[in-house]
């Protein structure tokens, strides 16, 4: 036994407040049946219905977007389908003076914090850049370059607290993204800063083509915050009350004071990357069978149904609200939209230069030719 | 092999196997390379023949990716990586400018790195933002880098077998919208090699000076010049560092008058260099001052804008009717 120094870690402490618990946190299980949680209450059934409805909208917004992808109607479309319970999880657990830094596959997270469904799709539809207004709703522009966003996430924190807002920052990514440097990077500045912010992985087991095996040997994606002194939690991600129930308490915390907290859902990613990918290539069908029973949807409508919250009445609600939002992002994308080509040069400077000026005046000159 | 039809993409994947079959120590390695055979299927079945040894996914980390293909030719292997995108280089930008490029330098000649990083480059397929940056001049502009671009399919397999033997770090940047591209080619490594330009169709009265992804744009707008009675020379520098100053010149002297044609924005960029540089060499065979056809200086456009980015036959047409000729 080495004798304790100034460089001994008190280990079971630290263990305690830092470890992720040995299993996923769930409350509800892929029959629909409760499990106590010695940490985590289940959350009000009235609020697990008001979730439901969430996720019977967002699963059609992905499989509706699909399809207009197929119809040529948007440009690519990564789905959230199966990872819904995430998707919604990560809004309901906000407040108003909240943030969330979405990245390419959390159209049903952004829409569930109250942005429009078109102004939404505006980047996959090909129209621009990011259609809606980050300010509006605190909801960062769709992050495409993995991991870069969680940094601007904490800085956003950071001027939170120096301002002395009471802002939680909620900041998601991929189980992929966490390889890249600026993960570690963004964990290791929100400890040290103690900015407030959840740091969400949506664990679907797959960066494209690549497994979680291949993406790292940690015991959990959660294990990855000890390192940096921050709390990691699991649930599992298909359980709507399990992620109510972690990511409530990780932002209560972070508004608390407490500093960053990083949270792992074990989900799956049951389609393809997006419509250009072909997931043939590197999974069999058989692996992804399983992953349907666990549905999030299909358990919480057996739990809530079960519990008497959720009658036929109710679910034929959900789904004629869920067709509304569908109907109106089809009639929505069935416009053709042109962009104006003079935006190109509008919004790169507070003062455009004068070469780009210039150039707009070239370009719009070339288009009125273009029209004789 | 001789004349088969092949695609751009099939035939980086033909240079990757022979290289690969010719030499135990070239590795192949990056994002989604192995079983899914890379976004562009670049990497199809390489796997596959060669094992996980010599094909492999890394962990999503580009800098990850680069700096480790620094370590292992460092002791003595030739890895080919791959950037999955133009704009997903960028996390890789330190090892590359601070260590691939410089490596060779700063150990007097005693440490040489033939890596060879791949990217799928620059526009024309309708993609979203990041996946279709022209990012040419940040690599050209670092010394200790060499720069190539095919524009034919059978200049990416010649050009690809011969980075993969090159001594030193390449850049070799593979035209996305030109993936597809058919061609009926005969699969050797052909001359010239790297640092050559080569004149793609003669012509009298004005040069086009092309690369990558605007060699076909340049031979579709010569041909519609030829149609009015105007013929261009087509200049294919397929090699943008080292630079062939004597093919560019002397094609350029052969006509007085030139037009650059590049996707990237123009402000501070290759092309820029290469009015620069041949100005400064024939200033007095120039007839008119060389013109530029080139993206605007913009963040490259959503899809539905992207074809105003990108150089077009009429644009090229515009700039040649502009090169002075009334003004002899
Ligand atoms: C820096 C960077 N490198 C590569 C890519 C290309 N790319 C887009 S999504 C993706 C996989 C990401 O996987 P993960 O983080 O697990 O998220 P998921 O797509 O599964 O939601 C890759 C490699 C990128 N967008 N950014």
């Amino acid at each position: 036994m080495s004798e304790r120094s100034e460089f001994t870690v008190e280990s079971g402490s630290v263990e305690q407040r830092l470890l992720p618990s040995a299993e996923p946190v769930r409350l509800i299980d892929q029959h629909g049946v409760a499990h106590e949680h010695p940490q985590y209450e289940m959350p009000a059934a009235q609020t697990l219905a008001g979730g439901y409805a969430q996720l019977v909208t967002g699963r059609r917004i992905n499989d509706q977007a699909g399809a207009l992808v197929r119809q040529g109607r948007l440009a690519v479309y990564p789905s959230s389908h199966g990872q819904e319970a995430c998707q919604i999880a990560a809004t309901m657990v906000l407040g108003a003076q909240d943030w969330l830094f979405p990245t390419y596959r959390d159209t049903v997270s952004i829409v569930s914090r109250g942005v429009d469904p078109i102004e939404t799709l505006t980047l996959l539809r090909g129209d621009w850049h990011s259609g809606y207004d980050p300010y509006e709703h605190k909801v960062a522009p769709q992050a495409t370059p993995l991991a870069t966003q969680l940094l601007h996430a904490v800085g956003v924190a950071h001027a939170a607290r120096l301002k002395g807002e009471d802002t939680v920052v909620m900041a998601l990514c991929g189980d992929g993204a966490t390889s890249e440097g600026d993960f570690h990077e963004a964990l290791n500045f929100a400890a040290v800063f103690r900015a407030p912010v959840v740091f969400f992985i949506q664990n679907n087991e797959y960066a494209i083509s690549v497994p979680l095996s291949k993406q790292t040997v940690a015991p959990s994606l959660a294990h990855k915050g000890i390192g940096y002194g921050v709390p990691g939690e699991r649930a599992d991600g298909n359980d709507l009350a399990g992620l109510l129930a972690v990511l409530g308490s990780a932002v209560a915390k972070a508004r608390a004071g407490e500093g960053p907290q990083l949270v792992e859902a074990h989900t799956y990613r049951v389609q393809a990357h997006t419509n250009a990918d072909d997931a043939s290539k590197y999974r069999d069908d058989a692996e992804v069978t399983p992953w349907l029973e666990r549905d999030p949807i299909k358990r919480l409508d057996a739990y809530l149904t079960g519990l008497g919250v959720l009658d036929d009445e109710a679910k034929q609600e959900a789904t004629r609200a869920a067709e509304k939002v569908a109907d109106a992002l089809r009639e929505g994308l069935m416009q053709e939209v042109q962009p104006d080509p003079a935006e190109l040069f509008e919004h790169l400077y507070t003062t455009p230069t004068p070469q780009l000026r210039e150039q707009a005046a070239f370009l719009a000159d070339e288009l009125a030719r273009e029209e004789v | 092999m001789t004349h088969v039809k092949l695609s751009m993409a099939q035939a980086l994947n033909q240079a990757l196997r022979d290289a690969m079959r010719a030499d135990e120590s070239v590795l192949m390695f990056g994002e989604d390379v192995g079983a899914l055979g890379g976004v562009f299927r670049i990497t199809d079945g390489l796997t596959a023949e060669f094992g996980e040894q010599r094909c492999f996914d890394t962990p999503l980390a580009e800098s990850g990716i680069v700096g480790l293909a620094v370590g292992l030719a460092m002791n003595g292997m030739r890895p080919v990586v791959e950037m999955q995108f133009d704009a997903f280089g960028y996390p890789a930008f330190e090892q590359v400018v601070s260590h691939v490029a410089k490596m060779r330098n700063r150990t007097r000649g005693r440490i040489t790195l033939p890596i060879v990083i791949r990217m799928p480059y620059a526009g024309g397929i309708g993609g979203v933002e990041h996946h279709c940056d022209s990012s040419e001049a940040y690599y050209a502009h670092t010394p200790g880098l060499t720069v190539v671009a095919p524009g034919t399919v059978a200049d990416a397999y010649t050009l690809l077998r011969r980075a993969i033997e090159f001594p030193d770090p390449v850049i070799f940047l593979e035209p996305k919208k030109l993936y597809w591209a058919k061609d009926e080619v005969d699969l050797t490594v052909a001359e010239p090699g790297i640092g050559k330009a080569v004149v793609r169709r003669e012509g009298a009265d004005a040069t086009l000076i092309a690369y990558g992804p605007t060699v076909p744009v340049a031979l579709e707008a010569a041909e519609a010049a030829a149609a009015e009675g105007r013929q261009l020379q087509v200049v294919d520098l397929r090699s943008i560092v080292p630079f062939d100053d004597e093919t560019v010149c002397a094609a350029v002297r052969r006509t007085g008058r030139a037009v650059v044609v590049a996707e990237a924005s123009g402000f501070a960029s290759v092309s820029s260099e290469i009015v620069a540089r041949v100005t400064e060499r024939c200033f007095h065979s120039l007839a008119a001052p060389i013109r530029r056809v080139t993206g605007f200086d913009i963040p490259y456009p959503p899809p539905k804008l992207e074809r105003h980015q990108l150089p077009s036959v009429d644009r090229i047409l515009d700039a040649v009717d502009d090169l002075q000729w009334d003004d002899r």
